[in-house]
């Protein structure tokens, strides 16, 4: 009765809605309209890519212009503060907003870059692995299974520091020891659609096997692969800080929040605010990029949604 | 039971080989590990001279097997900074780390466990909204930035704790808490959705309806079946918070492997590295084998199955 029920209302719902893409978008906006979350995810995380797109616009000074003279400037809500400085400034008398905001450009191609390469990576690999299955199978899910069980931050720290510091390393390293996760991620799903009975149906029509690929599998895989790839980029971002933080991320001239965060390190006990407010940026950015994966994961897995409703 | 364990236990061997290749491969992706090793202003001749000593001249294969058949016996050579044998090294710094990382943990259990228990127990509640926070902010704020901001608040304006060292008790509620937190985090989330799913589990609604005491049914059928899936988180995480005290333990001058692999990365002390490296697999595998074996034996539909 229930299940007649819900079949009913929710095939009548995709007559309505999922004929055309606006009426797709409207019914996307709606459920994130219901979920605040989801919503306040979505626009931390707009909020991040305006910021790291429009950064000279929207940066008061040039991030890498010294002032010695007001060095050290305390944030506007300080007694000693200045709307010239809204931040301050850090040891050099550079200003620590335009830096904050031209840092966001690291965060962002770091794990933009990054969850792209470790996505296609992961996505080629499973494929091959749940779809050939066999001994090619059973190597690579061992691989996969060791590179899953190691300390993953000491050996991408110690990696790092053998590659030395340059934006294109960060991210190389980062796309390449992240794959294994999109890899397993891919392998579960391949596996699963596999034994779906559409699957079944289009091999006994005699579908070859591309075709099977790219119509029944790959379009089922793109949910599971996004809510994945938000929460790997919200990672991405943490670990780059942290490896800036310990010097082995970009160059310590480019501005960039770990860089922020461990040159403020020294100035602590005088300056508090030199790495305070990049760290609060790192925290905001992987909030939104949280929550919007919690919010994906429940809307793109259709399974979840109907026990939502 | 049985050939599950052993099961087990060859993979993760055959995990452990994996690692001890890794090792070894790290230190040559460069293409010269001797001047990956050596000072960026050491001479040629002097570079020469270490690879020769070091043996990087021999064929990839001979150093492999080389290299093989010392670690397994525990054998990385000497530490290049401190010219005594690596593994010591790293003995040496292991109990500061299982501290910190135990102390944290505890931490992490203590809170994070009654109040997933409450949350899931009574959902939309003030007590479950706490624990969401809690799940959300451990899951997001950055631990080198939480140390820093730690550090200034009870260190240097409040002066109730200090900011560095392990000489005293003390030294270790910042760095512990700090470590804790993203544990506490996840801790949260994970008995929050284990109660509640439970909770909505037909032998609950049966159990509730042939009119079972609700403290019974809450000890018996909730509590017990939310015990199993933590067993296993919890275990993993202890293995995670061992392999990633890099920055706190850094921050705090905390003497563990997380602190000593920071400074070998200094030194460019890659023997040293790679035992680190090597032991610090050696215990998660050996965590994550442990934990498995401990679901196994909870869990009676994989004790008392095939």
């Amino acid at each position: 009765m229930e299940h007649a029920a819900s079949k009913g209302q929710s095939s009548g719902l995709a007559v309505d809605i999922e004929r055309t893409w606006l009426g797709r978008l409207g019914y996307l906006w709606r459920l994130l309209w219901r979920d605040k979350s989801g919503l306040l995810g979505l626009s931390l995380f707009l909020l991040l890519v305006i910021t790291a797109a429009f950064s000279p616009l929207l940066a008061p000074h040039d991030p890498l212009d010294q002032n010695l003279s007001d060095s050290k400037t305390p944030p506007v809500w300080d007694v000693e503060g200045t709307w010239k400085y809204p931040l301050g400034t850090d040891n050099l008398g550079r200003d620590q907003l335009s830096r904050i905001i031209y840092g966001s450009r690291v965060s962002l191609t770091v794990g933009f870059f990054g969850v792209l390469i470790a996505a296609g990576l992961g996505l080629v690999i499973g494929l091959i692995s749940g779809y050939t299955g066999g001994r090619t199978d059973a190597v690579i899910t061992g691989i996969v299974n060791l590179l899953l069980a190691l300390p993953y931050l000491l050996f991408v720290v110690v990696i790092a520091s053998i590659f030395g510091r340059s934006l294109l390393n960060v991210i190389l390293i980062f796309g390449i020891t992240d794959a294994p996760i999109f890899a397993r991620t891919t392998r579960g799903e391949v596996l699963r659609i596999r034994e779906a009975g559409y699957v079944e149906s289009a091999i006994s029509i005699g579908a070859r096997r591309w075709r099977i690929i790219f119509d029944h599998i790959l379009p089922n895989l793109i949910g599971p692969l996004i809510t994945v790839m938000t929460f790997e980029m919200s990672a991405m971002i943490f670990y780059e800080a942290g490896l800036s933080f310990l010097g082995l991320s970009v160059p310590p001239s480019v501005p960039s929040w770990g860089n922020m965060l461990s040159n403020g390190r020294k100035y602590l006990t005088v300056a508090p605010w030199i790495s305070t407010y990049p760290g609060l940026a790192i925290m905001i950015s992987s909030l939104g990029m949280n929550l919007l994966g919690d919010w994906l994961r429940d809307v793109l897995d259709p399974r979840l949604r109907r026990v939502k409703k | 039971m049985q050939r599950y364990f052993l099961s087990r236990l060859v993979q993760s061997v055959l995990i452990l080989l994996g690692v001890l290749t890794l090792v070894f491969f790290m230190v040559r992706v460069s293409g010269d590990p001797a001047s990956l090793m050596m000072p960026k202003e050491a001479s040629q001749e002097s570079i020469e001279a270490f690879r020769e000593k070091m043996g990087f001249n021999r064929p990839l294969p001979v150093q492999y097997l080389d290299f093989i058949s010392h670690a397994i016996w525990g054998d990385f050579g000497n530490s290049l900074h401190f010219k005594t044998p690596a593994l010591s090294l790293v003995l040496q710094r292991l109990p500061a780390t299982v501290q910190l990382a135990g102390a944290g943990l505890l931490l992490a259990i203590l809170v994070a466990i009654p109040l997933g228990l409450i949350g899931g127990s009574t959902p939309g509640s003030l007590w479950d909204s706490a624990g969401r926070l809690l799940g959300l902010l451990g899951q997001s704020i950055p631990n080198f930035w939480l140390a820093l901001v730690l550090i200034f608040l009870f260190a240097v304006r409040l002066r109730l704790l200090p900011s560095f060292g392990r000489d005293e008790l003390k030294s270790l509620i910042l760095p512990a808490f700090v470590m804790g937190l993203p544990v506490m985090g996840s801790l949260v989330r994970l008995t929050r959705s284990a109660v509640l799913e439970i909770r909505g589990e037909d032998y609950i609604r049966t159990a509730h309806s042939k009119g079972l005491d609700p403290r019974r049914v809450y000890y018996r059928h909730i509590l017990l079946n939310a015990a199993i899936p933590l067993i296993s988180v919890i275990g993993v995480q202890f293995g995670y918070m061992l392999g990633g005290s890099i920055y706190i333990e850094t921050i705090f001058s905390w003497p563990g492997m997380g602190q000593l692999i920071e400074q070998a990365i200094g030194w460019r002390d890659y023997t040293l590295i790679q035992a680190i490296a090597f032991f610090t697999s050696l215990v998660v595998v050996s965590l994550n084998l442990l934990t498995d074996l401990a679901y196994a034996w909870v869990d009676p539909r994989i004790r008392l199955g095939s």
